[in-house]
């Protein structure tokens, strides 16, 4: 190992399909690269500390904290953001139901609520149980209410919009 | 936030030279603490050698009947893992518990052993903390405190150790395997963390520059009737202010064999062993569940704001393992 080591490094992002190159030091967070050098802003900026979900991305196809990992280890995996979800004219079904059921007010915690909500409904799919899951051995989950909650309380919403939010996503269920 | 190295070594061969290379190096697993931490200023690492590319992330069956989980396993594979989920219930559910669905996506098995207290002393660099800066002194005893710990602290520290998982990992009395500069070692959990004593500083028995490579769980067949219930002061995605993993063995209304360990109460993960022994051969009723627990409990030594914890986490047991009696 070198005497001095480096502190920042040409990096490779994958983003909704697209390949970036930057260099970028290495304290650059995945969610300042996509936002101050991708000009990906849909992805928000809101505790900084992992607390409130508004950063929140797809990495390979599972949700995770942008602001908690640095852009010089997220080369490996295929980024999703919420510019990859869906577009004016384009929407993903989730994205239509927020508008339909107002699971939002000032809207600064909805891409990342969109995001998470798109990677839970997958997580359900694959059979995941949570925390209010009555019995984790067992099979499926019907997500209800109470498991709509739970599996979204990663994302934080100040303005409470938590009712219509729930609403939003149980209308996708179906 | 200082300037850092990054290295993402493939071979653990590697990863231990650089770690033994770099004075300040440090290994990076999910990050959900560590970068945290270093955003706080708490964590000031010269160089980070991510481990995500080391072949550690898998869960597999020992041949003793057992399961062996990888230090890079996901906290959210660990605990979505139907073998984890019908034979050590209460561990999935312990990982279910903690933070959130992003969270464990990122957060590994190896890292959430070695995550941090949450004390605010601690997290706050602009505060005394013996334990970040040995000999500075522990503004908690006599000021903020309401969740630090009732059980095992000392005169320099009261932190409490945060994870849910390993709650239950102590419960199943869990073996962390580790590389170390001297060799392989395996290590029982309950020898894994260290109380603060007069070192608070030192938090494992870990050597400088160990590597978590796995967690193997024993068999233990009655394990399947385990459960982990916690505390909190809000529904979800908060540290525990309590809880508790047990897994519990009934036959005829007796107790032949149980298992109790208590999380938010001390500085390591608590085992209950004192509440264990009150309870092997007795009978599996709430009179001596509640003694039991009191068994235990008689040692804690809360403070001013933390005196909740002593009925919280009785209750916490006296009601898990009646749920236990209930499911068996």
């Amino acid at each position: 190992m070198p005497e001095r080591v480096a502190t920042l490094s040409p990096i490779r992002l994958s983003v909704n399909g697209r390949e970036y190159q930057l260099e970028l030091d290495h304290r650059t967070t995945l969610l300042d690269a996509l936002r101050e050098n991708l000009d990906l802003t849909g992805s928000k900026k809101g505790c900084d500390h992992g607390q409130c979900g508004a950063c929140t991305v797809m990495l390979d196809g599972r949700r995770a904290n942008a602001c908690l990992i640095f852009a010089v280890a997220a080369q490996t995996h295929d980024i999703t953001t919420i510019e990859g979800v869906g577009a004016a004219g384009n929407l993903h079904p989730l994205q239509q139901a927020f508008i339909d059921h107002d699971g939002l007010q000032c809207g600064y915690c909805t891409p990342g609520q969109i995001c998470s909500a798109v990677a839970m409904l997958a997580e359900v799919e694959a059979g995941w149980p949570s925390a209010v899951t009555p019995d984790v051995a067992a099979g499926p989950v019907d997500l209800d209410e109470s498991e709509t909650r739970e599996r979204m309380s990663g994302n934080l919403c100040r303005c409470g919009a938590y009712v219509n939010i729930v609403a939003a996503i149980q209308d996708v269920v179906g | 936030m200082k300037e850092f190295g990054y290295e993402r070594p493939a071979h653990p061969t590697d990863a231990l030279a650089m770690i033994a290379g770099v004075a300040g190096a440090r290994f990076l697993g999910g990050g959900t603490n560590l970068v945290d931490l270093m955003k706080l200023g708490v964590e000031t690492p010269a160089v980070l050698i991510d481990v995500t590319a080391l072949p550690y992330d898998f869960v597999t069956d020992d041949a003793d009947g057992g399961l062996r989980v990888g230090s890079g396993t996901r906290n959210s594979d660990l605990a979505a893992h139907l073998a984890v989920r019908r034979r050590y219930p209460a561990l999935a559910q312990a990982v279910l518990a903690g933070a959130s669905g992003q969270l464990r996506n990122m957060a590994t098995v190896g890292g959430n052993l070695l995550q941090r207290t949450r004390c605010p002393y601690f997290q706050d660099v602009t505060k005394p903390c013996n334990k970040r800066v040995p000999d500075s002194g522990c503004p908690a005893r006599d000021g903020e405190h309401h969740n630090l710990a009732i059980l095992g602290g000392s005169d320099l520290c009261i932190a409490t150790n945060p994870s849910d998982m390993a709650v239950a990992l102590a419960a199943f009395d869990a073996v962390v395997f580790v590389e170390e500069p001297a060799g392989p070692r395996a290590v029982p959990i309950a020898d894994f963390y260290r109380l603060p004593a007069d070192e608070p500083q030192r938090e494992t028995t870990l050597e400088p520059g160990a590597l978590i490579t796995a967690v193997a769980l024993p068999a233990l067949p009655w394990a399947a009737n385990s459960r982990y219930r916690k505390a909190r002061e809000r529904a979800s995605y908060s540290f525990a202010i309590g809880s508790v993993a047990v897994a519990l063995d009934v036959a005829d209304g007796m107790v032949r064999d149980v298992r109790i360990a208590l999380g938010a109460v001390a500085p390591i993960p608590w085992r209950a062993y004192r509440a264990e022994q009150s309870l092997r051969g007795q009978p599996a009723t709430e009179v001596a569940f509640r003694e039991a627990a009191d068994a235990e409990l008689e040692w804690a030594q809360p403070l001013r704001d933390n005196r909740y914890k002593v009925p919280l986490v009785r209750n916490l047991m006296v009601r898990t393992l009646i749920e236990l009696v209930q499911a068996s």
